[in-house]
């Protein structure tokens, strides 16, 4: 089969390089000695990266994002712990119907989300905050912390608990001390996962943004300013290599989890 | 919360355990849509809000040309890039699932799917560098003499959208194909093959209607939410590629008219929806007739 399918090798690295061409462009025009973002390049410069030291609207529209994303994920990771336990090891009335509306936002367009709790926001009078981004990002991202905590879950070995609970434990203290260190790093994929989402989120937070920004929606104000280009693409070269260092760690904590599981043991495991 | 005998595992505490966050969906997103879909009955003059119940909006929203453009248009910018990114995925799919080792396949699906989770809006943006009038394309080109003036055409038109919008979504696309992939039994391709099938009608018989679950899942994550994006048609569109989603938008911003800014996107959702639904079935009963 595999002398068969060899075209597919050129055409898999095609594909990743066209998926990874644009994203490349970052760093290049980050240290690219010229007010335009445009080819020819110039010379080499860190002139881009030393202007973002000096914007102070930059710096409090970043810490805002990491609270946000950092509440986000907590708050969905929260959420998604009970669903995907619910989804892994429970039946119940309407399980299909329940977990599939909890689903919705996965394919639901972004702007709906944002215009629906921006008209309910507002009817309530409630002012437009950081915490109605938060309230936003925990909606969105709570389905993609079911998906991988339900994986985490799933490959977890029933019997551990079982056994911990004919040892006289009781069901919680039996979650706490067998289950929770045992899915601990699905949980940390989850939380670094959809930190990255909420911290990258841009239409939710542009609808819900109130007088304090993020990070993604301060980008979009800088983009109308031609002179503004090379620093946002010295910070985007910044953004880019952070989200990439927690998406890497985050799949290797969930590696770790899948390959516990008790369908395959982890060859080194006592 | 302590249990007497495993039948209790069952019934209470699923449900009990998946509360919170269904409680969550119904309160941040039953809700304010159910308030999108009131206010879309209202009407709004400047800072007044008239609560008199009208239908107003979606006469509006529904007959006058302007929005029926931009709704014709983004359902067809969608479904455009809904058939590329499933066409370009699935050879993909087709090398992760049958030729990767079984232990790369995690790195590989990895690969895939990074650029997914990395600034929208910047992958959005480069494409604004790649496509403009000094940008890559053109700086090349006319680098290599290809030609002498650059060309103006290929930014700030719905093609760059489409080919955008392409890029931005082909590694959502390629994950339900590469997973009913996997789910396909390896021996009815071997059969396939036994049988005197070469590998071009292999993989139009066996391979392609098996994968169709993939398929139809794809164009579903694909279609729906690429309706509703404002950013690409904002940076590369120009004034031709406005979508209705820009619209809406503009309708909650600028022009402060939230409820027809509601009729518009509660139109827009049940045409959505209609066309999700319409998939679905589709692919349900295309499942039917090739089961024996």
């Amino acid at each position: 089969m595999i002398r068969r399918f060899n075209w597919l090798v050129p055409y898999a690295a095609g594909f990743l390089a066209f998926l990874y061409a644009p994203a490349l462009l970052l760093p290049v025009f980050a240290v690219n000695d010229s007010s335009v973002v445009a080819f020819p390049l110039k010379g080499i410069t860190l002139d881009w990266f030393r202007i973002l030291l000096d914007s102070t609207a930059l710096h409090s529209a970043a810490m805002n994002s990491v609270a946000v994303a950092a509440s986000a994920s907590v708050g969905s990771t929260i959420l998604g712990l009970g669903a995907a336990r619910a989804i892994a090891r429970h039946r119940f009335a309407l399980k299909k119907g329940i977990i599939g509306f909890i689903m919705i936002p996965l394919v639901l367009p972004e702007i709906i989300v944002g215009v629906s709790m921006l008209v309910l926001l507002l009817t309530l009078g409630l002012e437009l905050s950081l915490w109605s981004i938060v309230l936003g990002h925990i909606l969105i991202c709570t389905p993609f912390s079911i998906i991988v905590l339900s994986a985490a879950f799933a490959n977890l070995d029933r019997n551990l608990e079982e056994a911990a609970i004919d040892l006289g434990e009781t069901v919680w203290s039996s979650f706490r001390r067998v289950t929770l260190p045992l899915v601990a790093p699905g949980i940390a994929a989850s939380l670094l996962i959809t930190f990255t989402i909420s911290f990258d989120e841009f239409i939710i937070a542009f609808f819900l943004a109130g007088t304090e920004t993020t990070l993604p929606v301060y980008i979009w104000s800088q983009l109308r300013f031609p002179a503004r280009l090379p620093s946002v693409m010295a910070l985007g070269t910044l953004i880019l290599a952070a989200s990439l260092a927690l998406l890497v760690l985050a799949e290797r904590l969930r590696r770790r989890v899948a390959s516990a599981g008790p369908s395959a043991p982890e060859p080194g495991a006592p | 919360m302590r249990l007497s005998g495993s039948s209790g595992l069952r019934v209470p505490i699923g449900a009990a355990l998946a509360a919170p966050a269904l409680a969550y969906a119904l309160l941040l997103l039953a809700v304010p849509l159910a308030a999108l879909a009131v206010l879309s009955f209202w009407t709004q003059d400047y800072l007044h809000l008239d609560r008199t119940f009208t239908l107003e909006n979606f006469r509006g929203a529904w007959t006058e040309p302007i929005y029926r453009v931009l709704m014709l248009r983004s359902l067809g910018v969608s479904a455009l890039v809904t058939a590329i990114t499933i066409l370009i995925a699935i050879p993909m799919a087709c090398f992760v699932s049958f030729h990767v080792k079984p232990e790369r396949k995690p790195l590989w699906v990895f690969l895939v799917t990074v650029p997914f989770w990395t600034s929208y809006l910047l992958r959005i943006f480069l494409w604004k560098v790649i496509l403009g009038y000094n940008g890559v394309v053109n700086g090349t080109l006319t680098g290599l003499g290809i030609i002498q003036e650059p060309l103006a055409f290929i930014l700030y038109n719905l093609s760059a959208v489409v080919v955008t919008l392409s890029h931005a979504w082909v590694p959502l696309a390629f994950l339900p194909i590469f997973i009913s992939l996997e789910r396909v039994d390896r021996a009815l391709l071997d059969a396939a093959a036994d049988l005197g099938e070469n590998a071009a009608s292999r993989f139009l018989r066996v391979t392609l209607p098996l994968a169709m679950p993939g398929i139809a899942g794809a164009a579903l994550i694909v279609f729906v939410p690429t309706v509703g994006d404002y950013v690409t048609p904002k940076l590369v569109g120009g004034p031709e590629g406005l979508l209705i989603a820009n619209m809406i938008e503009l309708q909650f911003k600028s022009a402060n008219n939230a409820p027809l800014g509601a009729a518009l996107a509660a139109s827009a959702m049940l045409v959505v929806g209609a066309i999700a639904v319409l998939i679905l079935w589709l692919c349900r009963r295309h499942l039917w007739t090739i089961r024996p």
